[in-house]
């Protein structure tokens, strides 16, 4: 279809408000982060300091935490969750299987819980006095409450628990998405040909659905990095910041002590790096196995 | 033929048993924490941390006493308020933007759509500080403006409705050209009303984000009075004798209008993704 002059303009005027939405609150902002990043002092005080917040985060013990932090959860949970949620779909992609609705329903449900609300169901599960602990303590298996909360190795597992029961099924739907695109008879005829089920899902599934199970790896990727809710409602970030987020501290940078917003902006840019860097490997992987 | 189907029905018959049991272990482990959740917020605290799983009687006495120590009606209407406005400028202004991206695509335009989709890659935290002093400095802290303005125009649902514009025939924008209906015309008549399961999706996307925003909120909206619900139930963990029960009605208020709203249009949700990920 080929455009007049007046068919284009149109086009520019439709798209406007939100190119220009787009530019004033998000990239406007991210050069005045990237100018903030090189200057220090508190509050509104600032002055320029060059590179000096940049080499400041990698002598900041907690900021190097959270850093590992971060690392730590998507290291371990981003794979659990998405093969889980892959073989989830895989399962649910059968026109045999009955009850498909009320599974598919229910591993989705977690995604409608807010992330407050859920950090909270999970803090409150596992406290001293939670319903995990008594029913350990019930079965005896513990004397008294385990501190999950208050033990850096099992606070972050809690905290892993919970991103894979909020986060699974949500992946899960882009799978199923993918999945329907796909001709089911590809399916029947592996099948016939007497395919077991591991090798369709790996000699079938997987290779089709690449470029979806790529857009989920580079938003799991992206959310990770900017986990800030579990840190900050789950566990505080305690105990003494072990369980802290980038996203997490930055915010306590920003807001919660005096204001160091030079410092803050240079440690969140460090998380775009972290975001940009991965998704460009995430994407040259992801092209390779073509 | 015969055998080749019996086949067939056997192995599947096989697998499904796995399946079934698979599907129910993971079903039941997400809807525990949640039916767990209901149930304490109708038990007294002590009843809660002693492992009770039957619904009890406390829930009206939880809630008075939820009510007593927040602002509750403030709260629900405050996340109505801005989740609603946030929806339908967000829905018109990009579902307008992806329409204009597919329809009237030109090397220009092409090249704003990549620069966009480099927005999706800028972490919140990054612009965190710069847009609370902008919104600072133009006096909109604690104003509906502020918490929506950043999110209203989004990548995700530019890329959404710019996808779902690419099945919807050129022949009809000709025609309709030809009878004479002006280009916007054309979109409001002719491109929404066909468009009703993307607009489910993006409606569900967006409205749960701003249902659930907790980061913005706890920066710009400081005074009491423009308070949101997931900052309500964050309270009512912040004193140093947690009341579980009246916790849990408060997450209970703070989810089942994102429930309510899935269970209507998660249909339309899964056929809106599914259409765009093609």
């Amino acid at each position: 279809m080929m455009l007049n002059k007046k068919q284009s303009m149109t086009g520019w005027v439709f798209l406007a408000p939100a190119v220009l939405l787009i530019a004033i609150f998000s990239f406007a902002p991210m050069v005045r982060a990237l100018l903030l990043s090189f200057q220090s002092g508190k509050g509104t005080n600032l002055s320029w300091n060059g590179a000096y917040n940049y080499i400041r985060m990698f002598q900041d013990k907690i900021f190097l935490q959270s850093l590992l932090n971060n690392l730590i959860y998507l290291i371990i949970q981003v794979p659990i969750m998405l093969v889980l949620a892959l073989i989830l779909a895989a399962m649910l992609n059968n026109k045999n299987l009955k009850f498909k609705g009320l599974f598919r329903t229910a591993i989705f449900l977690p995604c409608a819980t807010s992330l407050v609300s859920y950090a909270i169901i999970f803090r409150t599960l596992f406290a001293n006095d939670g319903l995990i602990n008594f029913f350990l303590i019930k079965l005896g298996i513990l004397d008294t409450g385990y501190q999950f909360l208050t033990n850096t190795t099992s606070a972050r597992i809690v905290i892993i628990i919970a991103l894979i029961w909020r986060w699974t099924g949500y992946n899960m739907v882009f799978y199923l998405a993918g999945l329907q695109n796909i001709d089911y008879s590809i399916y029947e005829a592996a099948r016939i040909d007497g395919a077991s089920t591991f090798q369709i899902f790996r000699k079938i599934t997987i290779p089709l659905l690449k470029p979806i199970i790529l857009l989920t790896a580079i938003m799991s990727t992206n959310g990770t990095l900017q986990l800030f809710d579990e840190s900050f409602n789950l566990t505080g970030g305690g105990p003494s910041n072990t369980t802290i987020t980038m996203s997490h501290y930055i915010y306590n940078i920003s807001f919660k002590y005096v204001p160091k917003f030079g410092y803050a902006a240079a440690m969140s840019f460090m998380i775009l790096f972290l975001v940009a860097f991965l998704a460009l490997i995430q994407m040259r992987v992801g092209d390779k196995r073509d | 033929m015969i055998s080749v189907i019996k086949k067939d029905v056997r192995l599947t018959t096989k697998g499904n048993g796995i399946s079934y049991v698979v599907l129910t272990i993971v079903s039941l482990f997400s809807v525990f924490p949640l039916a767990w959740m209901v149930i304490s917020a109708t038990n007294k605290s002590v009843d809660v941390t002693r492992g009770v799983l039957i619904p009890g009687t406390a829930f009206l006495n939880n809630l008075k006493k939820l009510l007593a120590a927040q602002a509750l009606g403030t709260a629900m209407a405050n996340s109505f308020k801005y989740a609603i406005i946030l929806t339908v400028v967000s829905l018109l202004i990009c579902s307008l933007a992806g329409y204009a991206f597919e329809i009237y695509h030109d090397k220009g335009k092409d090249f704003v759509m990549k620069i966009i989709l480099l927005a999706m890659m800028v972490p919140f935290v990054a612009v965190l500080i710069p847009l609370f002093q902008m919104m600072s400095a133009a006096k909109l802290l604690n104003t509906t403006a502020a918490f929506i303005l950043p999110s209203i125009s989004t990548p995700l649902l530019i890329m959404l409705f710019r996808q779902s514009s690419r099945s919807f025939p050129k022949d009809i924008i000709e025609a309709a050209r030809i009878d004479g209906l002006k280009e916007y015309q054309i979109f409001l008549r002719m491109f929404v009303p066909t468009q009703k399961s993307t607009y489910a999706a993006a409606l569900t996307i967006t409205f749960m984000a701003a249902w659930n925003a907790y980061l913005w909120p706890i920066v710009v909206m400081t005074d009491k009075k423009s308070i949101t619900m997931p900052m309500l139930v964050a309270n009512t963990i912040q004193g140093y004798v947690t009341d579980y029960g009246v916790v849990m009605v408060g997450v209970l208020f703070c989810t089942l209008p994102t429930v309510i709203i899935f269970f209507i249009l998660q249909k339309n949700f899964a056929e809106g993704i599914t259409g765009s990920i093609k």
